[in-house]
């Protein structure tokens, strides 16, 4: 069997993975989340993800957000490569050091209108790591904060959720 | 675990014989300010012999008036990093060892004469100096610089990478981390024990079980705890599902990278299964509070089930990503033979875990272990070192753990999944768990009431990211990510 032919049976065979009960809550969230960015970023919203100092493991759950479960780019929401192509500015970990002038410099790339969301309890004010000597203990001490998602790590549902009750 | 303590100037011919000897490389290296207790810093440097899982360590008290030691970094290279992290983090010399660069504190934020782990430390104000990082330049006709990072395109964690090219092919990686440093080995001074689990739980999040385990045996070492063997089989069976993650994480981002989406949205779909598997266990996606100093907790009835026939659904899956991925010729055509690391490389760096085992280095802590001896845990080992072994490598590693898991269900003993509660003694003891990676490792001091003094950690990244830098050489700049992929390394881990 060829390859694509493969591809293609494989396809048919697994169906629709969305799961139907987090794909209705999703799609009736996504809509309104859709209407907003509609008229805002004429439908799209185009996010820059920054890790400042992360464990790794909201990183792992935003990448969850966009697999084929929760589909996050269905409701024209997608992650780019360069601030200079972003809307919002997708910020984790508690602000190591190390990271506070490579934060401001691709916060300064984004193009206006632009705002910061925070995501994940350390990026909110250092979370388990608040205190150390070498953490801003969170995101705000260094840039203007729209938004924050909790958790440690928020869920890829939560992640959605917390997106459309912002917009 | 045979310790020996030596002269200062003793150190480094005993650690020379024992590296010799056991054909081991520096397992863990660092020191412990105990400069109020006894009136000098000690430094401890581990080898292991890997067929017997025997640890040796050899340990030295450097007065406080002269803390100095001599370097053993240029005939053991695999302590070169360890020497580094010593001399930034205590202000200790290694006498003899040519690079002192600094690893996390960088200097354009962090100023002269400050060590964090001294036990007197209290804080740095002052910035650093801003001032060119020395990645190492290489000159010639032709020859050019490709920087990268820290802020990468994807969704990732932050670290610079230095291409020096000729045309396509790399001939020289540098690499600088310490991007996500946040001084978790400090936070972790004067903590009790059981505060301790949650923050190595997050010195690196896809990791966060098999850490706590590592922090938690290190703890139960000291105190003489008995795990009861119900948590013992649990315990593997979490650490399991948490390399089946990774695992299958990793394949799809090595499919991705070469432009392979079908397979990689089909390996997104089985993380997802098994992280939904993961928070139906024990409530966390991550297996996050799945385990705690004494034991871990229970499964509930009926999850034996729940297990067996999640698998199932993921193990056919699984099987179809495996055929569509090694028959695919233009994929296989990127992987074979791309990004190699010879035997010889990866012993001398100190590579271990699943990438050294796909350079032929034969080396994993669960070999030989209760309660993988009692389900048959088989050591996946290939020769070729290249992008494709790491590949087959984790396929077979995932088949693996998948059948161990089922394995360690059948032969699960019932009773506790607690120790009774016991107070915490004074002393020092080691946690070694092998992670998706490879060896996490952790050491620890408790003081008489019981509180940390002093926890080292070892991730595995911290001894890897050196192996990628020779891999990749000769490799086209196009092919790095899947390079990279191929080690999938953490960050966080690396840097603390
Ligand atoms: S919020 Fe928690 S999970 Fe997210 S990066 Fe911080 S420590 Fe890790």
């Amino acid at each position: 069997m060829t390859m694509l032919s493969h591809i293609l049976k494989n396809r048919l065979k697994k169906g629709l993975v969305t799961r139907p009960i987090a794909s209705q809550e999703i799609d009736s969230l996504g809509q309104e989340l859709n209407r907003t960015i509609n008229k805002i970023f004429k439908r799209s919203l185009h996010i820059r993800e920054v890790d400042t100092g992360s464990c790794g493991a909201c990183e792992s759950e935003i990448i969850a957000a966009t697999n084929p479960i929760y589909d996050l780019q269905r409701f024209g929401i997608s992650f780019v490569a360069s601030p200079r192509h972003a809307d919002a500015l997708l910020v984790t970990g508690p602000v190591s050091k190390n990271m506070v002038l490579a934060l401001k410099k691709t916060y300064e790339a984004m193009p206006e209108p632009k705002f910061v969301i925070t995501l994940g309890d350390c990026a909110l004010d250092g979370g388990v790591f608040k205190g150390s000597y070498y953490v801003e203990n969170g995101v705000s001490s260094v840039l203007p904060v729209s938004l924050h998602i909790p958790g440690c790590p928020p869920t890829p549902l939560e992640i959605i959720k917390r997106l459309l009750a912002f917009l | 675990m045979i310790y020996l303590e030596v002269k200062p100037e003793e150190f480094k011919s005993t650690c020379l014989k024992l590296h010799k000897e056991l054909h081991s490389p520096v397992m863990m290296l660092f020191v412990d300010d105990e400069r109020i207790e006894q009136g000098g810093y000690f430094i401890y440097c581990a080898f292991l012999s890997f067929k017997e899982q025997q640890w040796s360590w050899v340990k030295t008290r450097l007065p406080a008036d002269n803390p100095v030691f001599d370097s053993i970094a240029k005939e053991i290279y695999s302590a070169n990093l360890f020497e580094r992290e010593i001399k930034e983090m205590f202000g200790l010399e290694p006498l003899g060892n040519p690079d002192n660069r600094r690893l996390r504190l960088h200097d354009e934020v962090w100023p002269e004469g400050h060590f964090p782990l001294r036990k007197d430390f209290s804080g740095a104000n002052a910035g650093g100096r801003v001032g060119e990082y020395s990645a190492g330049q290489v000159f010639g006709e032709g020859i050019f610089e490709v920087p990268v990072g820290p802020v990468h395109a994807g969704i990732i964690g932050p670290g610079h990478f230095c291409f020096s090219v000729a045309g396509e092919p790399i001939i020289k990686l540098s690499t600088r981390f310490g991007f996500t440093h946040r001084g978790i080995e400090k936070l972790l001074e004067n903590k009790l024990p059981d505060e301790g689990v949650a923050l190595a739980e997050r010195v690196s999040g896809d990791s966060s079980l098999a850490q706590a385990q590592a922090f938690c045996r290190a703890i139960e070492n000291i105190s003489k705890l008995i795990v009861p063997e119900r948590a013992l089989y649990l315990r593997a069976i979490f650490l399991e599902l948490e390399r089946m993650y990774n695992h299958i994480s990793s394949i799809g981002g090595m499919a991705i990278d070469v432009g392979f989406s079908f397979p990689a949205a089909l390996c997104s779909i089985i993380k997802e299964a098994l992280q939904a598997l993961n928070d139906r266990l024990v409530g966390s996606r991550f297996l996050k509070g799945a385990v705690a100093i004494g034991g871990c907790r229970d499964i509930k009835e009926g999850d034996k089930k729940l297990i067996i026939d999640s698998l199932a659904i993921i193990m056919a899956d699984f099987s179809e990503v495996r055929k569509m991925l090694l028959t695919s010729v233009s994929f296989m055509d990127r992987v074979d033979t791309t990004g190699r690391l010879s035997l010889e490389n990866a012993e001398n760096l100190g590579v271990l875990g699943m990438a050294g085992r796909a350079s032929g280095l034969a080396v994993d802590l669960r070999d030989n272990i209760y309660p993988y001896s009692a389900a048959g845990f088989k050591m996946m080992v290939r020769n070729e070192g290249d992008v494709l072994a790491r590949l087959i490598i984790r396929l077979d590693e995932f088949e693996e753990s998948g059948r161990l898991i089922q394995e360690l269900l059948d032969k699960l003993p019932k009773g506790e999944t607690m120790s009774q509660p016991g107070k915490y003694s004074q002393g020092s003891g080691l946690g070694a768990v092998e992670g998706a990676r490879g060896p996490v490792l952790y050491w620890a001091r408790l003081n008489n009431e019981g509180r940390i003094v002093r926890c080292k950690i070892v991730d595995p990244s911290f001894r890897n990211w050196t192996g990628l830098s020779l891999a990749v050489l000769e490799n086209i700049v196009p092919d790095f990510p899947v390079c990279n992929k191929s080690f999938d390394l953490s960050y966080a881990g690396n840097d603390l």
